[in-house]
């Protein structure tokens, strides 16, 4: 009796079990990474203030306070000596004796108020504003990450900076994947002699020592260029050297799927070349060019990170975590003042968080 | 054999050039992959077509269907000649020529439903009509033995006799008179081999079809076939009605075949074990290209190719042992 019912409960159960589609299946197995999921959060989270920065930043990218320079980082506090606030402050500080060191001035407090009103900025580029998420009042001073050497507020500039270090990554792979996937396309698809051309031709730019090229190019261009259009032609450099690469793999990847069962199948029946492409070679592919998007985008934000690092990327007072890591690169620097480093972490954390979140998706995807 | 022939092959031919240089590729050779095959297959029947691993099998099954481009020759489908027409003439004559993969888990695209795999055919020749759409694909589905309720599913969640029926339903969509079945089950587990090989018996029997079915297996090639063709190095070496194959073999490489295959009775007779292994396709021997394997080779065998040539109640060999009898 007991023996039926657990038959039939399990039959129910087969029954009742959905069809799982291979979407659902890859959320499902991309959830259980806990690593890959954290890494995604914390992608959307930075990329989304640095679409807010100007929001979302205490102070303008220049907004410089001369009598502030190199100003260690001010913590938001809920209390003092004096007891606790119910709402939070910071504390005023003076400059202290010699060159370094700021003191706390006792007694004032400086309450952290939301939507105050700022520095002037356009919000997405577009709609003009002076309201910040947070500010205290003047002449009180909120430096979450402290100050540089012009007394600007790194919190401020890593949020700008973010701006151009993050978006060269994504403008760099899109650029790089529509020449890649368009010529490994053509290349994989037709083959002999057009497949052996290209080929060839993208070997001579891999074989290219791709960063010093990269450096004489951004090197021959007049210092006095504006930083936007510096900004593009670094991306169109960088592509340039990423594409070969890519159509190599996806050459590849074209190669093996036509001539996969299902595509002959599909030929047998007639299927035309169109509805062959779209309904089963591409399909087939967007796994793998998710996962190559993710792991090689840390590739083209490391690489406007050194070029702006050795002075041929974004030029001052434009901000980008490359070249605000050129502000900490000696010594002493590095041990009176190490918030400078705050760009350098925010590198780390970037290009962690695309490894992390690569390996979830290709393992998620992918499981053999 | 009253059956009329459904499919005549006369001096099929196909090359694959063999090329090398940097950008500029020079022709260096040629793999001669199925080199002057001639056979008829009749309506209703089965051709089993055996041979060693590389011996142009599957070349063969495929450039039947134009899905290789064969190098020279005639394929003749209902005394039409279909190497001569072009891709859009050819596209009614794909509804009647439809092909089985060996691997069952390589043939059906990951990301389509059991139901869109089945129906693709359906829409790209538009022969029913959306509304009776998903009705043929149930009839389908039972027809080859799987619960049309699984209609949905993606082929990762069938074992793989059930994606190999998959296969077959969507072969069937198009209603084939012929069947390219390129070793439908050597990559089964034994205990489902059966059951495909039944099922593919019954649809014989049920629609009439006819099959071309390759394979390596001699045990099952005797089961399913009508005639079989023995091939050797993109060559038919000999060719016989499958009682007279297995009961008189004449070819020293089916002799030899036989004697290597499992699972006959002692009274086979105990020819030679083949030594050594297939040579080059690219520079195949002169003279009959089995003589450096031939346990039977004379002088003659070195020098001049042996001709396919019908003996008896359409036994046909090419052989110089057998030329003089004739």
């Amino acid at each position: 009796m007991l023996r039926k019912q657990m038959a039939d409960k399990s039959i129910k159960a087969t029954a009742e079990r959905t069809s799982l589609s291979p979407g659902r299946l890859f959320l499902r197995r991309f959830s259980r990474n806990r690593a890959a999921v954290t890494s995604a959060v914390i992608l959307a989270v930075l990329y989304l203030s640095a679409l807010l920065a100007g929001f979302i930043a205490p102070y303008a990218m220049d907004r410089q306070n001369r009598q502030a320079p190199f100003h260690q980082p001010i913590g938001i506090r809920w209390s003092d000596e004096s007891g606790w606030s119910r709402r939070p402050f910071v504390h005023e500080y003076h400059s202290g004796k010699g060159i370094t060191g700021y003191e706390k001035a006792a007694g004032k407090r400086y309450y952290v108020r939301l939507f105050v009103r700022g520095d002037r900025y356009k919000l997405l580029g577009l709609i003009p504003s002076d309201r910040h998420l947070f500010g205290v009042d003047a002449p009180g001073k909120v430096y979450l990450l402290g100050t540089d050497r012009f007394g600007r507020d790194i919190f401020s500039r890593v949020l700008y900076g973010a701006q151009i270090s993050l978006s060269i990554g994504l403008v760099g792979i899109v650029i790089t994947f529509f020449i890649g996937l368009t010529v490994g396309g053509i290349s994989g698809y037709y083959g002999g002699t057009v497949d052996n051309l290209i080929m060839r031709f993208s070997e001579l730019v891999m074989a290219f020592p791709s960063f010093y090229l990269i450096l004489a190019i951004m090197a021959v261009l007049p210092t006095g260029m504006a930083s936007s259009l510096r900004y593009l032609l670094m991306i169109c450099v960088l592509s340039f050297i990423g594409w070969a690469g890519m159509a190599r793999v996806i050459r590849g990847m074209v190669l093996s799927i036509r001539e996969r069962d299902y595509v002959t199948a599909a030929r047998s029946q007639g299927v035309s070349d169109w509805r062959i492409i779209t309904r089963h070679l591409l399909p087939n592919t967007v796994s793998y060019v998710i996962v190559a998007i993710t792991l090689s985008l840390p590739g083209y934000i490391l690489g406007e990170v050194a070029l702006s690092f050795l002075g041929m990327g974004i030029q001052e007072p434009m901000a980008s975590w490359g070249n605000m890591l050129q502000a900490a690169q000696n010594i002493r620097v590095l041990t009176s003042y190490p918030w400078m480093l705050a760009p350098g972490a925010m590198i780390f954390i970037t290009v962690l968080s695309f490894n992390l979140l690569g390996d979830g998706l290709r393992d998620a995807l992918d499981p053999r | 054999m009253s059956a009329y022939k459904l499919i005549e092959v006369r001096d099929l031919v196909k090359y694959f050039p063999v090329t090398s240089g940097v950008i500029r590729a020079r022709k260096i050779g040629d793999v001669q992959a199925v080199d002057g095959v001639s056979f008829d297959i009749a309506a209703g029947h089965t051709m089993g077509l055996v041979g060693e691993s590389g011996c142009g099998k599957s070349t063969l099954g495929r450039a039947l269907l134009r899905l290789i481009e064969p190098t020279s020759g005639s394929i003749r489908y209902q005394g039409q000649d279909i190497l001569r027409l072009s891709g859009r003439q050819m596209r009614p004559l794909r509804r009647k020529m439809q092909i089985i993969f060996q691997d069952p888990f390589a043939s059906l695209n990951p990301r389509m439903t059991a139901a869109r795999i089945i129906s693709e055919p359906l829409e790209v020749h538009n022969i029913i009509s959306v509304a009776e759409r998903n009705l043929e694909i149930e009839r389908l589905m039972s027809m080859v033995g799987l619960d049309p309720s699984h209609a949905g599913r993606y082929p990762h969640e069938f074992s793989s006799g059930q994606r190999q029926r998959i296969g077959i339903a969507r072969a069937l969509a198009l209603q084939p008179s012929f069947i390219v079945a390129d070793e439908p089950i050597s990559a089964l587990d034994v205990s489902i081999q059966a059951q495909i090989l039944n099922l593919l018996v019954d649809l014989q029997m049920e629609l009439g079809l006819a099959y071309l079915f390759i394979s390596h297996d001699l045990n099952v090639v005797r089961y399913i076939s009508h005639e079989v063709a023995v091939m050797y190095l993109g060559r038919i070496v000999e060719r016989a009605p499958v009682e007279s194959l297995f009961a008189k073999p004449r070819h020293p490489y089916t002799q030899a075949l036989l004697a290597a295959a499992p699972g006959f009775g002692k009274d086979q007779r105990q020819g030679p074990v083949l030594e050594g292994d297939l040579p080059s396709p690219m520079n195949p021997p002169t003279g009959c290209r089995f003589h450096p394997r031939c346990p039977c080779a004379m002088g003659v065998c070195r020098h001049h190719d042996p001709l396919l040539e019908e003996m008896a109640n359409g036994h046909a060999v090419a052989c110089h042992l057998w030329s003089a009898y004739v």
